[in-house]
């Protein structure tokens, strides 16, 4: 079996779990951006709209695609941990599979895999809602599904490589608390980072949800100006998430084989 | 003689400072049934460990199949079926489901994996549950089916880490029961286990491990005959008796193990003895007379009681 064949097994058990509690997880697909977006799009944006000419689009536009990439940092941040710890501690899944064939990095791989599936599902969704609330074009909508996945890649391998090498579900709660949700607020997700004082822009610049927000306006927003986005190039941000990306798997497995494998 | 399953040379565990195991040397011959006999901290689980590759060895040789475990894990594993200490069976599937997807790990095509999962249900007595959730089912039958799960791929070579810990007598003795089954289809296993009245009945040749090290090696018989007596006088003293007591037995030949609540005399003949005790006056609460066992092998070469 090649590396993907092995990987493959992986998300084919995934998926036979999945067939059970699928309902509960579309259910709260759909509900999650229609809450978004109609207290932050069209409620708050509303107001904004109404008060200010900053942006050169409806403030709706412009959370709607910030919000696909910050959900797809959650979704993926969060596969990246609890189901990680699950098979590392809880449950100890991983324990037993790689005393078959299958070794950490196929699983590292495999999870990654089956993150990308429910990714694109739970980001199609959004981008449906969105232009169901009249947020986006479709076509907008889903040209801005593969960027937002790449973002939440970047994500899912880097903290699955945190999480192989903590001890208890604190370490993760601290990891949501001063990481995923400051990156959540401050990364242009709800207002360009240009509203933040200098130094805290310069510091935004090198977080990844940052990138991601931005990759996903560039490419659903053609023809964004600067109030809406940053000067720099596409090709900064893809590689910028590509790299996390890679690294972060790379980490996982390692990091995971060291702990699996003492 | 063909070449051993499993071959150890040397085979040194450190974890840190820590040495798990010791310079142990081992051979494991095809289809006989091996056990890994000591305490908890001997070092057997490390052994099984490095045995199924999931952990690398510091020192030594060790080969499993002929194969080097750094070299050639995915190998090795695809002819092994392992049975972990502690269950982790996927609690979202099926019974079937968790048999389904180690079928899945180890390649088989789907058609193979329904056949096997027929007949492997009905080795664990769990046809009738063959749809249901893992969660509800009782300690044994999870452990039954961890053994089934382990059995999907028709292994070489099957390990079991402590079959039955935790199990109530009447689980113990129908996995027992399995396990014969398996031995007589001319299975390969190795147990590890710190119950005597396992290793006793399962295996044909068994390792004692103490502290990293193995102190005994032989047939259950052979150890018994090289390491005990033939009988062994049990002596049962309320506590505050038990104070001096060796100066008050000192004079007992073939060796004496005193323990929280009663002394083991080991004897050949276990009627001059209690005749003996008469005549010196000695008499304690309770005696009992019976043929040695593991335990007193165990007790003999390590100094300590088993179960511990």
């Amino acid at each position: 079996m090649t590396i993907l064949a092995r990987s493959w097994r992986w998300v084919e058990s995934e998926a036979i779990g999945y067939r059970r509690v699928w309902r509960g997880t579309v259910i709260s697909s759909f509900v999650n951006p229609v809450l978004f977006l109609s207290a932050m799009g069209l409620g708050l944006g509303t107001l904004v709209d109404s008060t200010s000419d900053q942006l050169s689009i409806p403030y709706l536009a412009f959370v709607a695609t910030g919000l696909l990439a910050a959900t797809a940092m959650q979704t993926s941040a969060g596969e990246g941990a609890f189901p990680v710890m699950a098979g590392i501690k809880w449950r100890k899944g991983f324990h037993g599979a790689i005393t078959t064939p299958l070794g950490p990095a196929d699983i590292v791989i495999g999870m990654m895999m089956w993150g990308a599936i429910r990714l694109s599902f739970v980001l199609l969704v959004f981008a449906l809602v969105s232009v169901f609330l009249g947020a986006l074009e479709l076509g907008p909508a889903l040209l801005a599904v593969p960027p937002a996945i790449l973002t939440g890649l970047a994500f899912q391998g880097t903290v699955t490589a945190y999480t192989v090498t903590r001890e208890n579900e604190i370490s993760l709660s601290t990891l949501f608390r001063f990481g995923i949700i400051p990156l959540f607020l401050f990364s242009g997700t709800f207002f360009p980072i240009s509203q933040l004082p200098q130094p805290l822009q310069i510091v935004a610049y090198f977080t990844p949800l940052f990138h991601g927000v931005e990759l996903v306006r560039k490419i659903a927003l053609p023809g964004a100006d600067s109030s809406i986005v940053t000067s720099l190039p596409v090709w900064a941000h893809v590689a910028y998430l590509t790299v996390m990306t890679v690294v972060g798997i790379a980490l996982a497995a390692r990091w995971l084989d060291r702990r699996l494998r003492p | 003689m063909s070449e051993p399953l499993v071959q150890a040379r040397g085979l040194t565990k450190r974890f840190g400072d820590f040495l798990a195991v010791d310079a142990v040397d081992f051979d494991i011959a095809k289809g006989e049934a091996f056990g890994f006999l000591g305490p908890n901290g001997a070092g057997k689980t490390s052994t099984m460990k490095m045995i199924t590759t999931v952990s690398p060895i510091t020192e030594g040789k060790l080969t499993v199949f002929g194969l080097d475990p750094a070299a050639d894990g995915r190998r090795i594993r695809q002819r092994l079926g392992v049975v972990p200490q502690e269950d982790n069976l996927d609690m979202e599937l099926t019974v079937a489901e968790n048999l389904y997807i180690y079928g899945r790990y180890h390649d088989m095509p789907r058609a193979d994996i329904r056949r096997r999962i027929t007949e492997l249900l009905e080795f664990a007595q769990l046809s009738d549950r063959s749809d249901s959730p893992v969660e509800p089912l009782s300690g044994g039958m999870k452990r039954r089916l961890t053994i089934a799960r382990a059995l999907i791929n028709e292994p070489d070579l099957v390990i079991l880490d402590e079959p039955t810990t935790g199990l109530d007598p009447q689980a113990r003795h129908l996995l027992w029961d399995r396990l014969y089954r398996l031995k007589r289809e001319g299975a390969t296993l190795i147990i590890t286990t710190h119950y005597m009245d396992e290793a006793e009945q399962l295996c044909d040749r068994l390792v004692v491990m103490d502290k990293g090290k193995i102190v005994a090696e032989g047939s259950p018989r052979q150890l018994i005959a090289q390491y005990a007596p033939r009988e062994v006088v049990e002596l049962r003293y309320p506590e505050e008796q038990m104070e001096g007591i060796s100066e008050r037995l000192g004079w007992l030949e073939g060796g004496i193990e005193i323990l929280a609540d009663r002394v083991i005399v080991y004897t050949d003949d276990a009627e001059a003895t209690q005749r003996e005790l008469t005549i010196r006056d000695i008499h304690p609460e309770q005696v009992l007379v019976r043929r040695s066992s593991l335990e007193d092998v165990f007790l003999k070469l390590t100094g300590r009681s088993l179960v511990d």
